[in-house]
C-alpha cells in the first residue's frame, strides 16, 4: 500500500457528531416515554422530544453531508480516504444484515422448533397435552395456542408484483451506475429517476397490504407469531427502503447539480450498495415470509 | 509520500483547540481516547456503588438495607454498567489511543463519527441512569433481561431501557467500524499482517465480532419491546413464540461479547509481558490464529448458556464440546505468555504485575469455565454464586486487571510523566488481596447452593457473605489509589523518555513522550 499512502484529509473540528448525539438522546428519550404513554394512553412530552430529535437529527444530517460533500468537491480527498468510506459502508452494510439475521432466525426457530414443540414435539408431550390439547401446528400459524384466528397473506398477487417492481429498480440503478461510468448524464438522469419511482411504488403498494391485512384479512400485528414475524420483518425492510430511497433522492439532486465523476462517485456507490442490500433482503424476505 | 493535510497545515503541528469546544468538536483520536476513558473510570465508580449496595444487603442474611426491588434495580444496572459503560468504552479508549500509533496512522479513519460513537454514550447512560428514578424504578431483570421478566413482568422503564440499550449498540457498532477500517486502509507501509502487535490484532477481531453481534442485540431488544408493548408474542407460548427464543438470541449475542471483553485484554497482556520480561513474544503467528479461532468458535457456544431449559440432548452435547473446544486456542495463548517469561530477564513494574495476575487469575475463571460447561454438572451450578464467581474471575480479573495494566503501562506516553510507582505497587497488592477475597469464596457458596441476584440467603452462608463483602468493600476502596495515582500522574512527576520501558518495542515507542497531538503526519517506515 506504500505508493497510495498520502494526503489523508482528517477535518480539524466538526460540530455535527455532538449535535446528532443530543438528536439521538431525544429520540431516545423521547420515545421511552412516548411508548408509554400511547399504550397506556396518558398525556405527556414523549412524543414532542422524539419529533424534536428528529428535526435536529435532520438538521444534523444536511449539515455533516454539507461539509463532507464541500471537503469532497474542493478535492481534499484522497484514493486512500475514498477507500476508507467504502469500507465503513461495507461493514456498516454487514451489520444491517445481521440485524435481519435476529429475525429470520426468530422465523427460523418459531416455524421449525417452537411450533413442533408447542404440538408435543421432542419432549414436550406434557406442554401439549395440558397446556394446549387443541392446538394444530401449521404454517402460517392461522390459530395460536391462545386461540388469536388471522388469514395468511397470499405470496401471488400483491406480493409478486411488489417482488418484481423492486428487482427492476436494482436493474435500473445498475444502469444509472453504468451511466455514470460511462459519463452518459442522460442515461444516469432518467434511469435515477426511475428506480426512484420504482422505490415509491413499492412503498405505496405496502401501504396498501398493510392497509388489506388489517382491515380485510384480520392480519395484526398482535396476531401471534406469524403476525410479528410478517409485520417486523416487512416493517423494517419498509423503513429500510425509505431510507435507501431518501438517501437516492439526495444523490439525484447531486447528479442535476453536476456531482460525480466517472472515478469518484463515493456517495453514489454507497446509496447503491444500500439499495441492492434492500433488495437481497427483499427476496430472502419473500422467500421465507410469504412462499414457504 | 506526501504530509497528512489538515485543516492546520501552516500552523504548528502540536496546536490544541482550547476549551469545552475542544471536547465537544473534536476529531483528534486521543483526545476521542481520552474522553472514553475518562467515561469508563467514572462508570466504573457508579456501577461500583452499585456493587457496594448489593454487598451492604448481603452482608448479613435477612433483609437489611433495601428492598427486594430495588436490589434486582442494583444488580441489573451494575450488570448493564459494568459492561457496557466501563470495560466496552475502556477498550474503545484504548484502541483509539494506540491503534493508530501503533500502526503508523494519522488518526483513526473516520474521525468525524468516532466523534460520534463517543458523545452518544453519556447520553445513553443518562437515560439508563434517569430510568432509576421513575415510578416503579428501573429495570430489575437482570442485565440478561430474560423474557417473560423483562416483558409480561416489567415495569414502565422498560423502553427507556430498550433505547437507551439501542444507543449503546450503534455506539459499538461505530466504533468497530472505525477500527477496522483504520486497521485495514492506514497501516503505514511495511506494516504487513504479521508484522502488526497483538493488542492490534485482538482489536481488529474483537471490531468484526462487534459488527457481528451488537445488530443482534439491538434486535432482540426491539422484540422486548414489542412484545412488552405492542403485543406481539415472541416469547410468550400462547401466540406461538417461546421464551426459550429469547435466551437463544440473546446467546448468539452474549457469547461473542463476553469474547468482545477478553480479546484486547489478550492483546495488553500480550503487549506487555514481552516488555517486561524483555524478550519478543512467544509464538507470535499462533496467538494471531488462537485469537481468530476463538472468535470463531465463539459463535458456536451460545447454548452453554441455557443447558437447564431443557434443550434436546443432541444439542446440549453439541454446546457442550464447542465450548470445551475454545478452552484449546485459550490454552495456547496462556502458554505463550508462561513461555514469553522463560529465562526472561524480568522485572516487575505496576503494568506487569496486574498482568501477571491475570494470567494467574484469568486461567482460574477459565477453569471454572470448563466446570460449568459440563453438562451435567452445570444443572447443579446454574444460576449459583458459582457463576457468578467465574464471570467476576473471567470480568474484574481478566478484562478489567488488563485495562488497569494498560493503563499503568501507557500513562507515560499519554501524560509524559511517569506514574507513582510506590502507589501503584500499593494500588496492586491491596487490590489482588481484596479481589481474591471477594470472589474467592463465592465458589464455595455457588458449589453449596446460593442462588445468584436474590437479596437474602440462607443461614449457612452467613459466614461466607460476611467477609465476601468485607473483600468487596475492600476492593471499592483501592480503587480510589488508583484515582490518586492517574491525577497525580497527569499533574507531574518525573519526566518519561520517549520508550519510557527498558523493554518496550513498537512505535508508539518511538514518538516522544507525550505524544504530540498529531503523531504521524507523514507514515513513519517499519523495519
Ligand atoms: C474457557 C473459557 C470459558 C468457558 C468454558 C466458559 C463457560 C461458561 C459457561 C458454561 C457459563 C454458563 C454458566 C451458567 O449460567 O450456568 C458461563 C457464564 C458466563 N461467562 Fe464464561 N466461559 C469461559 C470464558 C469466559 C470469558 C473469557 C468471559 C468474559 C470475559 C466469560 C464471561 C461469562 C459471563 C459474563 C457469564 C455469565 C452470564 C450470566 O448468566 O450473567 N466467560 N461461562
Ligand atoms: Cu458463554
Amino acid at each position: 500500500m506504500s505508493k497510495t499512502y498520502e494526503k489523508y484529509y482528517v477535518p480539524a473540528q466538526s460540530p455535527w457528531p455532538i449535535v446528532g448525539a443530543v438528536a439521538l438522546f431525544l429520540i431516545a428519550f423521547g420515545a421511552g416515554n412516548y411508548v408509554n404513554e400511547v399504550t397506556r394512553q396518558q398525556p405527556g412530552y414523549g412524543g414532542y422530544m422524539l419529533a424534536a430529535g428528529f428535526v435536529v437529527l435532520i438538521f444534523m444530517l444536511f449539515g455533516w453531508f454539507k461539509n463532507v460533500i464541500d471537503e469532497s468537491m474542493s478535492g481534499l480527498y484522497s484514493a486512500q480516504m475514498d477507500r476508507s468510506f467504502r469500507q465503513g459502508m461495507s461493514w456498516f452494510i454487514v451489520s444491517e444484515v445481521m440485524f435481519f439475521m435476529a429475525f429470520f432466525g426468530a422465523l427460523f426457530y418459531g416455524r421449525v422448533i417452537a411450533l413442533d414443540w408447542l404440538s408435543g414435539g421432542s419432549n414436550n408431550a406434557m406442554t401439549f397435552e395440558i397446556l394446549w390439547p387443541s392446538f394444530e401446528a401449521m404454517w402460517p400459524l392461522l390459530k395460536t395456542p391462545g386461540g388469536i384466528e388471522t388469514q395468511a397473506m397470499p405470496a401471488t398477487g400483491l406480493p409478486m408484483i411488489n417482488t418484481a417492481i423492486l428487482l427492476l429498480s436494482s436493474v435500473t440503478l445498475h444502469f444509472a451506475h453504468t451511466g455514470l461510468e460511462q459519463n452518459k448524464r442522460s442515461q444516469l438522469k432518467i434511469m435515477l429517476l426511475v428506480t426512484l419511482l420504482l422505490g415509491a411504488t413499492f412503498l405505496g403498494l405496502q401501504v396498501y397490504e398493510y392497509i388489506h391485512a388489517y382491515r380485510d384479512l384480520g392480519l395484526t400485528l398482535a396476531s401471534g407469531f406469524y403476525g410479528n414475524t410478517f409485520f417486523l420483518l416487512t416493517g423494517f425492510h419498509g423503513m429500510h427502503v425509505t431510507l435507501g430511497a431518501i438517501i437516492l433522492l439526495f444523490v439525484f439532486f447531486r447528479v442535476l447539480k453536476g456531482h460525480f465523476t466517472p472515478e469518484k462517485h463515493f456517495a453514489f456507490q454507497a446509496a447503491a450498495w444500500y439499495w441492492h442490500f434492500v433488495d437481497v433482503v427483499w427476496l430472502c424476505l419473500y422467500v421465507f415470509v410469504y412462499v414457504i | 509520500m506526501s504530509a497528512v493535510v489538515t485543516d492546520h497545515e501552516h500552523e504548528h503541528h502540536d496546536h490544541k483547540p482550547s476549551g469545552i469546544k475542544r471536547w465537544l468538536y473534536t476529531t483528534n483520536h486521543k483526545d476521542i481516547g481520552t474522553m472514553y476513558l475518562v467515561f469508563a473510570l467514572i462508570m466504573f465508580f457508579i456501577g461500583g456503588a452499585m456493587a457496594m449496595v448489593i454487598r451492604a444487603e448481603l452482608f448479613q442474611p435477612g433483609m437489611q438495607f433495601v428492598e427486594p426491588n430495588f436490589f434486582n434495580q442494583m444488580t441489573t444496572v451494575h450488570g448493564l454498567i459494568m459492561v457496557f459503560g466501563a470495560v466496552m468504552p475502556a477498550f474503545t479508549g484504548l484502541a483509539n489511543w494506540m491503534i493508530p500509533m501503533m500502526i503508523g496512522a494519522p488518526d483513526m479513519a473516520l474521525p468525524r463519527m468516532n466523534n460520534w460513537s463517543f458523545w452518544i454514550l453519556p447520553f445513553a447512560f443518562l437515560i439508563l441512569l434517569m430510568s432509576l428514578f421513575m415510578p416503579g424504578g428501573g429495570p430489575n431483570f437482570g442485565w440478561t433481561f430474560y423474557a417473560p421478566l423483562s416483558t409480561t413482568y416489567s415495569g414502565d422503564s422498560t423502553a427507556l431501557f430498550v433505547f437507551s440499550v439501542h444507543i449503546m449498540g450503534i455506539s459499538s457498532i461505530m466504533g468497530a467500524i472505525n477500527v477496522i477500517v483504520t486497521i485495514f486502509n492506514l497501516r503505514a507501509p511495511g506494516m504487513t499482517w504479521m508484522k502488526m502487535p497483538l493488542f492490534v490484532w485482538t482489536w481488529l477481531i474483537t471490531a468484526f465480532l462487534l459488527i457481528m453481534v451488537m445488530p443482534v442485540l439491538a434486535g432482540v431488544v426491539t422484540m422486548v419491546l414489542t412484545d412488552k408493548y405492542f403485543g406481539t408474542s415472541f416469547f410468550d407460548a400462547a401466540g406461538g413464540g417461546d421464551p426459550v427464543l429469547f435466551q437463544h438470541i440473546f446467546w448468539f449475542f452474549g457469547h461473542p461479547e463476553v469474547y468482545i471483553m477478553i480479546l484486547p485484554a489478550f492483546g495488553i497482556v500480550s503487549s506487555i509481558v514481552p516488555t517486561f520480561a524483555r524478550k519478543p513474544l512467544f509464538g507470535y503467528a499462533s496467538m494471531v490464529y488462537a485469537t481468530s479461532s476463538i472468535a470463531l468458535l465463539s459463535f458456536l457456544v451460545w447454548a452453554h448458556h441455557m443447558f437447564t431449559t431443557g434443550m434436546p440432548v443432541a444439542g446440549a452435547l453439541f454446546f457442550m464440546y464447542c465450548t470445551m473446544l475454545i478452552a484449546v486456542p485459550t490454552g495456547v495463548k496462556v502458554f505463550n505468555w508462561v513461555a514469553t517469561m522463560w529465562r526472561g530477564a524480568m522485572t516487575f513494574e505496576v503494568p506487569m504485575m496486574f498482568a501477571l495476575a491475570f494470567i494467574v487469575l484469568f486461567t482460574i475463571g477459565g477453569f471454572s469455565g470448563l466446570m460449568l460447561a459440563i453438562t451435567p454438572a452445570d444443572f447443579q451450578y446454574h444460576d449459583t454464586y458459582f457463576v457468578v464467581a467465574h464471570f467476576h474471575y473471567v470480568l474484574v480479573t481478566g478484562a478489567v486487571f488488563s485495562i488497569i495494566a494498560a493503563a499503568y503501562y501507557w500513562l507515560p506516553k499519554w501524560t509524559g510523566h511517569m506514574y507513582d510507582e510506590k502507589l501503584g505497587q500499593w494500588h496492586f497488592w491491596c487490590s489482588l488481596i481484596s479481589v481474591n477475597m471477594l470472589f474467592f469464596p463465592m465458589h464455595f457458596v455457588g458449589l453449596a447452593g446460593m442462588p445468584r441476584r436474590i437479596p437474602d440467603y440462607a443461614l449457612q452462608f452467613a459466614d461466607f457473605n460476611a467477609f465476601i463483602s468485607i473483600g468487596g468493600f475492600l476492593f471499592g476502596a483501592s480503587q480510589l489509589i488508583f484515582v490518586a495515582v492517574l491525577v497525580k500522574c497527569a499533574r507531574g512527576g518525573e519526566k518519561a523518555t520517549a520508550q519510557v520501558w527498558e523493554g518496550a518495542e513498537g512505535l508508539e515507542w518511538e514518538v516522544p513522550s507525550p505524544a504530540p497531538y498529531h503523531t504521524f503526519e507523514t507514515p513513519p517506515v517499519i523495519k
